[in-house]
């Protein structure tokens, strides 16, 4: 789960990390009050995509009449195809240096790493490798004083900012298991005279971790409505754009049959992996959630392991019988169970096929022949 | 022969009075695997499928002492002790089957599996089979046959559409690993590639990976210098950017550990990377 900017902050306050002084918006009342306040601010859009300065998304204003404008101007406005439902206005900063600092995990190594460069406020994607310093953390110990006094010292920081830096990057961790994080980042970290000010937030929290989060997380949900309901049957769903609706059991193979339908020319509406062991009924609802989403031809591929074939082939039958199924229909059913399932299908007149190779090739031929009609 | 696990491995299960436990235990034992004990607190004394039930490892092992290895089908939150009780128990080959545990409590896990040099294999895997000797896992017991095929994969269904294949193209497999979908995991690529190219069983080896982090890349390096033919397939070729697909490994962020990557990595260290999981037997034949 990732968290808006402003949310990141509220947590960045609670643990001792300084941030400019701000204030969050959902409409313009108190802009002005807040603006008369402060003095020349900066207004920020919150959406979870980067980049949002480029696209428009970030405003200045020295007067509270204009900021009110620009705040509006936001609210009415998508950045980067997202409607901005916040903005986050700040006192806008003197920037002496700027800097970038980030804790995540590195699954190479198998724990915590510390990220800084003295090149901050750009996408440390663009930072040459020579001049990001990288310190992994040991579980353990965490990150005590040392450690955040090497990166402070390979961050060429002195006096004042270089204590202030140590404080900070202990705490920053502290966060980062608190709230169990992937990923905190702060981009830039500003010097601004004697201070160091988290001008940015990225806080990226992990949704595995969702029974113990503690009471002060917000907790924000990106997904479509049928992302949701498929997650509360146990289905992991993405939404694509393209045509045929596609079922299997297990990320790799659903994933791999996305690449197939690719191969053969057509396009997947979806990825979902319907899970290993999914019974009669989990299985008719997921299969109902894929027509919901109006696909022109439907793909199951079933390569039964816990997973049992006769369980599939009832839950497409029960559906059918229900609802009817109004579009194409492919399945290869193959593995535990496998003659029931193909037999229960037979009864509803329902083709199945044995390899993956076939199935695509013939679910991307009906894709063809309904586009081809006209539909 | 085959690597880590073989006919002589004493298996521990814990969480075995649960659904999972208790209907995998029973596969494992008809495939052939020696299921000697299971814990599940506070059902000491029972019998699951014949198997002695306790209520700790500790009093597992104190009573079979040959207790080599634990599979762990344990409820997410509760992976962490479980796997960390089976470690301090002295057990040093564990199976961690369950999804969704928490991503501290993995780097924590592999922490403690690294200070007691602990094989750790998952979490989120299929788990680890030798076929014909035995097997720790959730796979299904029929597509497999002994061989000389090293497999190891980091997706479960994907794996089995491959051995599938392999089979029905009369190539049996040595053992075939799950690495598990998840972002730090125990065995990677890298550890099990070594083992494969000095166990005198295995022929040739498969690799199936997937989009998302560097494992690939870094599996690639040591493949440079293997003497063994190795034959790649990776999953993720039409997945977008910055959607999780299923698994919490495989997400092409920033532009890192995309398909054209891996694959470039892969060809430029002798690998035959397969397009198409059908055409992995053929390119293990050539």
């Amino acid at each position: 789960m990732k968290l808006f900017e402003y949310m990141g902050k509220e947590l960045f306050k609670k643990m001792n990390i300084t941030v400019p002084a701000g204030q969050v918006f959902q409409s313009d009342e108190g802009v002005e009050k807040f603006v008369a306040n402060t003095g020349e601010v900066v207004i920020k859009s919150q959406i979870l995509s980067g980049g949002r300065g480029k696209a428009g998304g970030i405003k200045f204003a020295t007067s509270p009449d204009v900021a009110k404008m620009a705040v509006n101007e936001l609210l009415q406005s998508k950045v980067k195809d997202c409607p901005v439902q916040a903005v986050l206005v700040e006192e806008k900063i003197n920037i002496d240096k700027e800097i970038y600092l980030a804790i995540t995990v590195d699954g190479s190594i198998k724990r915590p790493v510390v990220i800084a460069s003295s090149s901050g406020g750009v996408d440390i994607e663009e930072v040459p490798e020579d001049k990001i310093i990288k310190i992994p953390v040991d579980v353990h110990s965490g990150v005590q004083p040392f450690l955040a006094r090497e990166v402070a010292r390979q961050l060429l920081l002195q006096g004042d900012h270089f204590k202030q830096f140590v404080n900070l990057l202990v705490n920053m961790y502290k966060l980062f298991k608190k709230y169990d994080c992937e990923l905190v980042e702060i981009n830039p970290l500003v010097i601004s005279g004697d201070k160091l000010l988290a001008a940015d937030a990225k806080v990226t929290v992990d949704d595995e971790a969702a029974f113990r989060y503690p009471a002060d997380l917000p907790v924000i949900d990106e997904r479509t409505e049928r992302e949701k309901k498929a997650h509360q049957l146990g289905i992991s769903y993405v939404e694509l754009e393209g045509e045929i609706g596609v079922m299997a059991n297990g990320a790799g193979i659903t994933m791999a049959t996305l690449d197939i339908i690719n191969h053969y020319g057509g396009t997947p509406r979806n990825f979902m992996d319907a899970g290993g062991g999914a019974s009669t009924e989990a299985t008719a609802k997921a299969l109902e959630i894929l027509l919901s989403t109006n696909p022109k031809v439907i793909l199951a591929n079933i390569f039964g392991g816990i997973t049992r074939c006769d369980d599939v082939a009832n839950a497409f039958a029960q559906v059918q019988e229900k609802l009817g199924i109004p579009v194409p229909l492919v399945i290869r059913l193959v593995g535990t169970n496998e003659e029931d399932g193909v037999r229960i299908l037979k009864g509803q007149g329902i083709e199945s096929f044995r390899t993956v190779d076939e199935a695509v090739a013939k679910a991307v031929e009906l894709l063809a022949s309904s586009e081809g009609s006209g539909e | 022969m085959s690597i880590i696990l073989d006919n002589s491995t004493k298996v521990l299960v814990q969480g075995i009075t649960g659904r999972q436990g208790n209907f995998h235990t029973k596969q494992m034992l008809e495939f052939g695997t020696q299921v000697v004990a299971g814990v599940t607190p506070g059902k000491g004394g029972q019998q699951v499928h014949d198997v002695p039930v306790y209520d700790t490892v500790f009093a597992a092992v104190s009573k079979h002492k040959d207790i080599n290895a634990s599979i762990i089908f344990i409820p997410a939150p509760a992976v962490k002790d479980a796997a960390m009780e089976a470690m301090a128990a002295g057990i040093r080959t564990v199976v961690i089957i369950t999804e969704h545990v928490p991503l501290h409590d993995e780097m924590d896990i592999m922490a403690y599996a690294e200070k007691t040099s602990t094989i750790i294999i998952g979490p989120n895997t299929f788990g680890i089979i030798s076929p014909g000797q035995s097997k720790m896992g959730i796979m299904p017991n029929t597509i497999y046959k002994p061989g000389a095929v090293g497999l190891v994969a980091r997706s479960g269904t994907l794996s089995y559409e491959i051995a599938f294949n392999l089979t029905s193209a009369g190539l049996g497999q040595s053992t075939v690993v799950g690495l598990g979908g998840d972002r730090v995991v125990g065995l990677s690529f890298t550890d099990v590639l070594p083992m494969l190219e000095e166990d005198p069983d295995t022929e040739s080896v498969v690799l199936v990976g997937e989009i998302g982090g560097n494992a690939e890349e870094e599996a690639a390096k040591y493949i440079k210098q293997m003497k063994k033919p190795v034959v790649a397939f990776i999953a993720g070729s039409s997945a977008p950017p910055g959607k999780r697909m299923g698994h919490a490994g495989a997400i092409i962020e920033r532009g890192r550990g995309t398909f054209a990557s891996k694959v470039e990595a892969l060809n430029n260290a002798g690998a035959k990377v397969a397009s198409l999981p059908w055409e992995v037997p053929e390119l293990v034949k050539k």
